[in-house]
Formats: structure tokens, C-alpha cells, sequence
């Protein structure tokens, strides 16, 4: 949920919508904001899944230090979602385990 | 090699304070804060800070970021953002990576001003989504304006989680209750009194048990706890909740004074191992220097303070300051930091920092 | 308390802060060199005007008048939350535990720049609830 108006930081400032995709499904997200803010706002909590037991992972510390908000992004695993910011266009996908790089030859 | 003359790691108020304060002196000042934005945590505390009017009180945290931000600007201090130091070598040098490249800097004089790390709880459930640090709801409501979720649960009663739930409060959502472990509240009494008359239950000798649910927080099971912290038998209470807040302390984010080989103290009422430093804010280490909540979890005022010292001792080794005039600055911050850490509050602080002075140099390392 | 509206400070830590001597402009507010000694309030020069209740970064500043009228009390409280309560409203008075001990009614909301997002709520309350009301639901 996004918080419209605040007693202290005041009103949402007019920001330009972005579309990304997650998991095959358009998300609205706001420009430059972290993917995580965007998932969190859309009501997507689950970012990753554990190796052994797919055991759901989601935002822990929001600024780039745990690695609990891993996601796929573009194709790269372990992205930090909770500081990269969202692109238009972006693919993010829930990772499973530990992340596989595609090596190209 | 890129050679600048005072590298700044960090650039939250410690680090601005002393970069601005070097820059007016003269002193070419280069910050690299691995963020997109600087500012560390102060563009997160949205209420008004406390401390003496001489110094900036009563103003709240986001206008004294963007003040410093002004400052850093006027005296032309360079700040690098989105770039990380991921090591430290002699010199010193620094180790730095910014868009996907790697290079090194070399620097006279350097700031270590890391902050801190917010300390995890372990219990079943925790790794649930809607388990996170009480410092990641505040980036997300403050910064992000987004609700990570609508019932919390709060655990720890030190002066993060007693502001951030009531933040949550002004951001929407619900506090069902804050647990403390201790018998007693351990952070300010006001800010606890802004929850209670909101309604919100601070429970003292209790903790979090168990966050149950499938893909997310959907539970929370508390219980009351003895004087050694363990639980008692049948005194579980089940909240409905979807978030649980752990604000259950700071540790400094000392890696890198330790990969350059500073020397440390642990020092527990500071939040564990700390680099020691002098009057200067100088480590073990001739020309690495350090300040803010790395040397020892306080506040911003205190960070500021300490950058202050920090920059002021850096301008008067690079010879822009005479000693006299040096002195006569640090003096003042001295005697503000040591205002800071009066009181009941601020007590077992001070005592802390007695512990981690070096009261004379030994010589280089 | 008997003559009017006067500042009350629960302010009972002592933590190193005095903006609350600023706030007042008529130097009704002291706290002396050691600024983690408590605020003292010179009850004489203080008009109850309110210019302190937003000025306390820890929200312990209120003014109360026990002579507003016969049966009700006029009492200021600090209130950061949205929306703000309408002017001639009534409200749901709450005690320092948030437990609704009776109803209120709104006479103004000031909010102005000196404030910095600290709004201040003057209330018409029960006067034998004046120093047990500190919060407002509605």
C-alpha cells in the first residue's frame, strides 16, 4: 500500500509510472524506486525460495546488507531488489535456490 | 591512480560533518557513499531531535540531512554516490568499485564513517517474509513511502523501535503491540508515552516466540520471560499480525576498520567491537581516522560532532589549520559531545568511549 | 493553574534537550546550563499561548486553562497524525494509556509554519479530565 498523504514528508510528488514484469505478470512501479518498493506496494512478499526446502524469503534489512530480497533481474540471479532501482521493461523472476549464472561461451 | 588528499567512507553525518568542516578549511574532500542518495539514516528520522537549540535541536532529522547537504555542496565537496570501498591497503589507499568497474584511490588522510548494522533475532518463523529490521520499515515509509505491511508487532523498546512504531502509526498502519524483553522500557519515556496514549500495549518482560504463517507473517505468538530472559511456561499469547519489527539493536559496521588493521576494543554498551581512536578521532592507524556510529552506537548529533573533530584534526595535520586555531574548534565539539552524553541516558555511553580512548599514540603502525 | 492557561511540561528525564526555551517568547521556560536538567517553568510570565506545545521534540508540552468556563476546561495538545480534526468537531478524548475516558470538542487546529508539521489541537474538555486527557481518536 502506498501511503498517499503524510503529516510530515506531506504528499506523494508526481512520479512517472513504469511498467515491469514479474514473473510473466505486468507491475506497476513508480520511477527510479527499488523493485522492492514496487513489489511490496503491488503486494508481492515473496522474493526467493531456499534450495533445500523453497522456503519463502522477503525484504529484511532495505538497504542492500542482508540477502534475503534476492531476486532474478534481467537475467542476472542475486540481484539486491531492495536498492536497484526499477527500469522500464525490467524482467524480475522469483529466484529458486541459489542462483544460476548464464555463462555465455 | 587517482591521488585525492582526505577520502571520506560514508557519507551520513559523520561523514558530511567532517568533510564539510575539512572543505572550509581549505582540505580538497572526496566522500564515497555506496548509496544513491547520502545522508546515511537521517533522511529517515522525520521527527524533530532532541540535544541543545546551539546545535540544531528540535529540528527534524530530513531538514538537518538536506542543511548538510546545502553545506557540503557551498564548500565544494565531492561526493561520489553509488560507489562502494570494499578495501583498505597501505598508504592508505582505497579499494573502489562504481559502475561495474573496479580502481583505487590514494588517499593523504581517510574518514572511516560506516554506521551500523541493525541486529537480527533468531526464533521460528523469523525468515518468514514480514519478519525485518525495524530500521527497513522506516526506509520503507519514510524513504520509499510504501507499508510493509498493516498489523506490526514490534519487538524492543530502545528508542528505534519506540519511534519507528510510531511512525507506523503516522504512516497508516497498526501497532498491535511492542515487546521488551527487559522488565523495563529502555529507550525515552516520551516516546513511549506517544505510543500509550495512542494505545498502543508496550509489554515489558516479554518477547517474540514464533511468527507462524505459510508465505508471509500471519501470526505472531509473544510470551512473558523470566529475569534470565526465559520464557514462562502457558504465558503465550497468539497477535494477529502480518509484520514483526526487530528493533534489537546496533553493531558497527567495522569491516573495514579491521581489514586495514585498526586496533579494537569490545566494548558492549557501545554495541560490541569498536576501533579505538584518540582525542582526534585517530585509530591505531597514522591517517585513518573514524567517527560516528562505527566508534560506538549514540545518535546524529553525536556523529556529527565526532566528524566535526575529525575533519577539524584532518585540516590541521595536512597543515590548513594552525594548532592553536584546531584546538580552539575541537574544544567545542569536545565540550558539546560531552553535553550529549550526560545523563542517565548518555551515561553508560561516555563510560563506553572512556574505554576506547587511546590517550597516547604510540607511533605508526 | 488557577489563573488561566499555563504550559504543562511532563517532562521527568533527564536527557540532554532544550529546545523548549526557545520556543517560548516570553521566557517563561528555563532549564540552565546543563541541559539535562528538567525544564522549569516561571508560571508568572507564562500567557498560555501554546507556542511551546509544538516545540518539544518529545511531545511533553501541553496547556491547560481550568477556567475556560463552569464545567469545561480548555486544554492544547500536539497531534501529528491525518487527517487532522475539523474545527467545531467532536471527538473521543483519550488518557495517557489511550483509553477513551469521554468526549471533547474541537475549537481550532493551528498548524502554521512555526509549527513544522506539528499541529496543535485546542480542545473543550470536561474539566475534571483535563490532566487525565492527552489524545484524541474520532
Amino acid at each position: 500500500m502506498r501511503i498517499k498523504d503524510h503529516p510530515i514528508l506531506g504528499p506523494r510528488s508526481k512520479k512517472r509510472k513504469v511498467f515491469i514484469e514479474v514473473d510473466g505478470q505486468r507491475v506497476e512501479a513508480e520511477e527510479h524506486e527499488p523493485i522492492a518498493a514496487a513489489l511490496t506496494a503491488a503486494g508481492i512478499f515473496v522474493f526467493h525460495r531456499t534450495k533445500k526446502k523453497s522456503s519463502p524469503r522477503g525484504l529484511f534489512c532495505a538497504i542492500g546488507r542482508c540477502s534475503d530480497c534476492f531476486m532474478i533481474v534481467d537475467g542476472i540471479p542475486n540481484t539486491r531488489t531492495c536498492v536497484t532501482p526499477v527500469r522500464e521493461g525490467m524482467r524480475v523472476e522469483t529466484q529458486h535456490g541459489l542462483g544460476q549464472w548464464k555463462v555465455s561461451s | 591512480m587517482r591521488e585525492i588528499e582526505f577520502g571520506v567512507i560514508g557519507g551520513g553525518p559523520a561523514g558530511l560533518s567532517a568533510a564539510i568542516e575539512a572543505a572550509k578549511c581549505g582540505v580538497k574532500v572526496a566522500v564515497f557513499d555506496e548509496n544513491e542518495r547520502p545522508g546515511g539514516q537521517l533522511f529517515k528520522q522525520i521527527h524533530k531531535f532532541f540535544g541543545s537549540r546551539e546545535h540544531g535541536a528540535g529540528i527534524r532529522g530530513i531538514d538537518v540531512g538536506t542543511q548538510m547537504l546545502e553545506d557540503a555542496e557551498k564548500h565544494g565537496v565531492e561526493v561520489r554516490l553509488n560507489t562502494a570501498v570494499w578495501g583498505i591497503f597501505d598508504g592508505p589507499k582505497l579499494g573502489i568499485s562504481s559502475d561495474q568497474r573496479v580502481s583505487r584511490v590514494s588517499a593523504k588522510k581517510i574518514l572511516l564513517a560506516t554506521g551500523a548494522n541493525e541486529n537480527a533475532l533468531a526464533f521460528p518463523g523469523w525468515t518468514l517474509p514480514g519478519v525485518m529490521g525495524g530500521g527497513a520499515a522506516q526506509t520503507m515509509i519514510n524513504i520509499h513511502r510504501v507499508l510493509p505491511g498493516k498489523r506490526i508487532l514490534t519487538v524492543g523498546s530502545g528508542n528505534v523501535g519506540l519511534i519507528v512504531s510510531y511512525q507506523l502509526l503516522q504512516a497508516g498502519a497498526e501497532v498491535v503491540g511492542l515487546v521488551e524483553a527487559l522488565p523495563y522500557i529502555s529507550g525515552y519515556g516520551v516516546h513511549a508515552s506517544k505510543l500509550r496514549k495512542c494505545g498502543v500495549p508496550i509489554l515489558t518482560s516479554h518477547t517474540v516466540k514464533e511468527a507462524i504463517g505459510k508465505e508471509r507473517v500471519e501470526r505472531a505468538v509473544i510470551v512473558k520471560v523470566d529475569e534470565n530472559f526465559n520464557p514462562r511456561p502457558r504465558t503465550e499469547k497468539r497477535l494477529t499480525v502480518d509484520t514483526i519489527c526487530l528493533a534489537v539493536g546496533l553493531t558497527p559496521m567495522a569491516e573495514l576498520a579491521w581489514l586495514a588493521g585498526c586496533e579494537f576494543a569490545y566494548v558492549p554498551e557501545l554495541g560490541g567491537h569498536v576501533p579505538v581512536h584518540d582525542d582526534d578521532m585517530q585509530t591505531t592507524l597514522e591517517g585513518v581516522y573514524v567517527a560516528g556510529d562505527l566508534t560506538g552506537i549514540e545518535e546524529a548529533h553525536t556523529a556529527i560532532e565526532e566528524g566535526k573533530v575529525a575533519g577539524i584534526a584532518v585540516a590541521e595535520a595536512l597543515g590548513y589549520l594552525t594548532s592553536e586555531k584546531a584546538h580552539e574548534l575541537k574544544q567545542k565539539a569536545w565540550g558539546h559531545l560531552d553535553a550529549l552524553r550526560k545523563g542517565p541516558f548518555g551515561q553508560k555511553r561516555a563510560e563506553g568511549k572512556v574505554k576506547i580512548k587511546i590517550k597516547e599514540r604510540r607511533g605508526d603502525k | 493553574m488557577k489563573q488561566g492557561p499555563v504550559a504543562i511540561i511532563e517532562c521527568v528525564q533527564e536527557i540532554p534537550c532544550d529546545p523548549c526555551v526557545d520556543s517560548c517568547r516570553q521566557g517563561a521556560i528555563t532549564i540552565g546550563e546543563d541541559i539535562t536538567q528538567l525544564p522549569q517553568l516561571i508560571e508568572d510570565k507564562c500567557t498560555g499561548c501554546g507556542t511551546c506545545v509544538p516545540g518539544c521534540p518529545g511531545q511533553a508540552i501541553f496547556v491547560v486553562d481550568l477556567n475556560y468556563s463552569k464545567q469545561k476546561a480548555l486544554l492544547m495538545i500536539p497531534y501529528e497524525f491525518y487527517p487532522l480534526p475539523k474545527a467545531d468537531s467532536k471527538v473521543k478524548a483519550l488518557d495517557r494509556e489511550g483509553k477513551v475516558v469521554g468526549g471533547a470538542k474541537v475549537l481550532k487546529v493551528m498548524n502554521s509554519k512555526r509549527n513544522d508539521r506539528t499541529p496543535v489541537v485546542s480542545l473543550l474538555v470536561p474539566k475534571e479530565l483535563a490532566m487525565k486527557i492527552r489524545h484524541i481518536r474520532f
